[in-house]
């Protein structure tokens, strides 16, 4: 883009340019002279260092392919509902970068706490804009206009076994349906295919993971025979999905308290996921493809 | 007829400063100082009585001088001085001392003490913007923050018992400034500030004259409830050592822990005296109620009062002196591999 406004000038000097940012953002950062939001987002980390660390894990190791991102509204809050797979949620990762990347807005996890408990994990995912998925915190992000992202199967989703893949799981009763009706905030499903099988989750060691008090253990064909090696994802062929909004500002904030609109919103929400799914797979083909 | 104020805490911390401010207001007729101790500085107008525990010259005062209006800073400089540092069981024992005299004023009309936001505690879980409703008792486990929980219970308890009195609870953020200090504010100083590895925990700072001025504006206003009170916008513990130049050393939370109690008994304050979960967690409030109830709105944000706070102190060794530097040398071995790149 940039070449193109001015096209003429040398190689030289739009290196010189390039360093002369990074000095500056470099100095940004050594200086303090940033600012993170009140849930801990680090616009400036997330646009100049996270995202662009990222591009080449979306663009060429899992070739994600984006359907629907005309349907992320552009402003104003909304609730993204999407499948939970892969072992490790890097699909929740993958998805808020084809956000940025579409849009430009900063889609906003609601991770479960495990996540925030974790040394360098949780402080980089508040950097990157997640937060503890807690009725308070969705309603709060909501009332802000923020795109907040959701994988309400949880460690149900995450968790399963690669026999199980693509099924998708009972969704939790977090009360993350109800936080967007109250709000008035449309709920955009979305579908992730591909992440299944990035770490096919064939065991766990369950009395390991109880010992260290994590969800499970897992055991691909990979890990841990193959020790820091398996920790590397298998490059499958993602698509990612956004389906059509579902409004919800009809209904009016104390429809939020009504348990059977909102379950037949969240299982209106499941069922789009679960027919693009088919869908989406049937569109890939094969997994490594 | 103007009010008679007695305010508690009077020889730390911002209490010398709020007690004279009080003093100076039209509202107020007269100001009685108590504390522990003796001030270090000037009162000015305000009546200074030293008061030891378990005497009875708190409710004397109260009785004789027709005290109508009480502000509570409990524990003094430590609690006001920023609600970061455990506040000893004897302060607890004091404010319910203070609220049993009240009990039995005719006179008393109002009671404004000043919390702390670490009622709230620091947890993994927990959401990112605490409400005022949000206080859970066993959250807290063994921590000093319960000492606060306590005593605000104390002072709801007396307030069922005396619904003719108004009372303003107002939970402080982690004060800043270029005067007050707190615990926080000591940790930050040292010239290699321990940190819990892994962890970047998320801060709010109130500035120093928006706490007097929330405090003042609670003494003599008619507002009654419970109010979060810091400045807007959060900081990363990193960003704040970033600013303040002050390099840090990342310690596993066990060892830092460890460290932390070896220093309490060295009597070194300030070093480490951070409760691991604060230091790995932090938190943030709400200030909906704040601006919206209470009817106040802080001069300075959270990094504006920080700001003001590192000008105060001297550039640690990371200070942007040394990053000017820094960057000039990169520059000019850019430029000069430019210039052979030509």
């Amino acid at each position: 883009m940039a070449a193109d406004v001015d096209g003429d000038i040398d190689g030289m000097s739009r290196s010189a340019r390039r360093l002369e940012e990074a000095v500056l953002f470099l100095r940004g950062r050594l200086a303090g002279e940033y600012e993170v939001d009140d849930f801990g987002l680090d616009t400036d980390l997330a646009e100049r260092i996270l995202f662009p660390a990222l591009r080449p894990l979306a663009d060429t190791w899992f070739r994600i392919e984006v359907q629907g991102a005309e349907n992320l509204p552009v402003d104003g809050g909304a609730l993204v509902m999407s499948n939970h797979s892969g072992t490790v949620p890097l699909d929740a990762v993958m998805t808020a970068f084809v956000v940025h990347d579409r849009t430009g807005r900063f889609l906003r996890p609601l991770g479960a706490d495990l996540v925030f408990r974790l040394p360098f994990v949780g402080s980089l995912a508040r950097k990157g804009g997640a937060t503890v998925a807690s009725g308070s915190d969705a309603v709060r992000m909501l009332t802000r206009g923020e795109l907040v992202g959701v994988w309400p199967e949880g460690y149900q989703g995450l968790g399963k076994r690669f026999s199980q893949r693509y099924r998708v799981q009972r969704f939790g009763r977090d009360g993350h349906v109800s936080a967007a009706v109250r709000t008035g905030a449309p709920i955009v499903p979305c579908s992730v295919v591909g992440a299944e099988e990035i770490y096919p989750l064939v065991g766990d060691v369950a009395w390991l993971a109880r010992l260290l008090g994590l969800p499970y253990v897992p055991i691909t064909p990979l890990f841990p025979w193959f020790g820091v090696l398996g920790l590397v994802p298998l490059p499958s062929k993602w698509l990612i999905g956004f389906g059509e909004p579902i409004a919800t500002d009809s209904y009016g904030a104390a429809a939020a308290d009504d348990l059977d609109l909102v379950l037949e919103l969240t299982e209106q929400v499941r069922d789009t996921i679960g027919r693009t799914l088919v869908d989406l797979r049937r569109q890939r083909g094969d997994a490594l493809g | 007829m103007g009010r008679v104020v007695l305010v508690t805490g009077v020889s730390r911390g911002l209490g010398g400063t709020l007690a004279r401010r009080l003093a100076g207001s039209p509202d107020v007729e007269r100001v009685i100082g108590v504390d522990v101790v003796s001030p270090d500085e000037d009162l000015g107008d305000v009546l200074f009585r030293l008061a030891e525990q378990g005497d009875a010259v708190v409710s004397e005062i109260i009785e004789t001088e027709g005290v109508d209006t009480i502000v509570h800073l409990a524990g003094g400089a430590r609690w006001l001085g920023g609600g970061l540092a455990s506040i000893d069981r004897s302060s607890v024992a004091g404010s319910l001392e203070l609220l049993r005299a009240c009990q039995q004023a005719p006179d008393v009309r109002r009671v404004v003490m000043a919390s702390s936001t670490r009622v709230y505690g620091s947890t993994h879980r927990d959401p990112a913007m605490f409400t005022e409703d949000m206080v859970t008792r066993d959250r807290l486990g063994a921590s000093s923050a319960r000492d606060y929980v306590e005593v605000e219970e104390a002072l709801r308890r007396f307030a069922g018992r005396r619904p003719d009195v108004d009372v303003t609870v107002l939970r402080l953020a982690n004060l800043a400034g270029p005067t007050v200090e707190t615990a926080l504010t000591r940790h930050l100083q040292l010239p290699l500030v321990p940190t819990v590895l892994g962890f970047d925990p998320r801060l709010q700072f109130l500035h120093e004259e928006d706490a007097l001025a929330a405090l003042g504006q609670a003494a003599l206003g008619d507002a009654e409830g419970t109010y979060n009170v810091s400045g807007h916008g959060a900081m990363m513990l990193s960003q704040a050592l970033r600013r303040l130049g002050r390099p840090s050393v990342p310690l596993p939370g066990r060892a830092l822990s460890r460290l932390g109690s070896a220093s309490a008994r060295m009597r070194r304050s300030g070093v480490c005296s951070e409760p691991i979960a604060f230091l790995s967690y932090g938190g943030c409030v709400d200030t909906t109620a704040m601006r919206l109830v209470f009817g106040f709105e802080p001069a300075f944000t959270t990094a504006q009062a920080f700001d003001d706070f590192a000008r105060s102190v001297s550039p640690g060794a990371l200070g942007a002196e040394r990053v000017a530097a820094v960057e000039e040398r990169i520059r000019s071995v850019v430029m000069a591999a430019g210039a052979d790149g030509r």
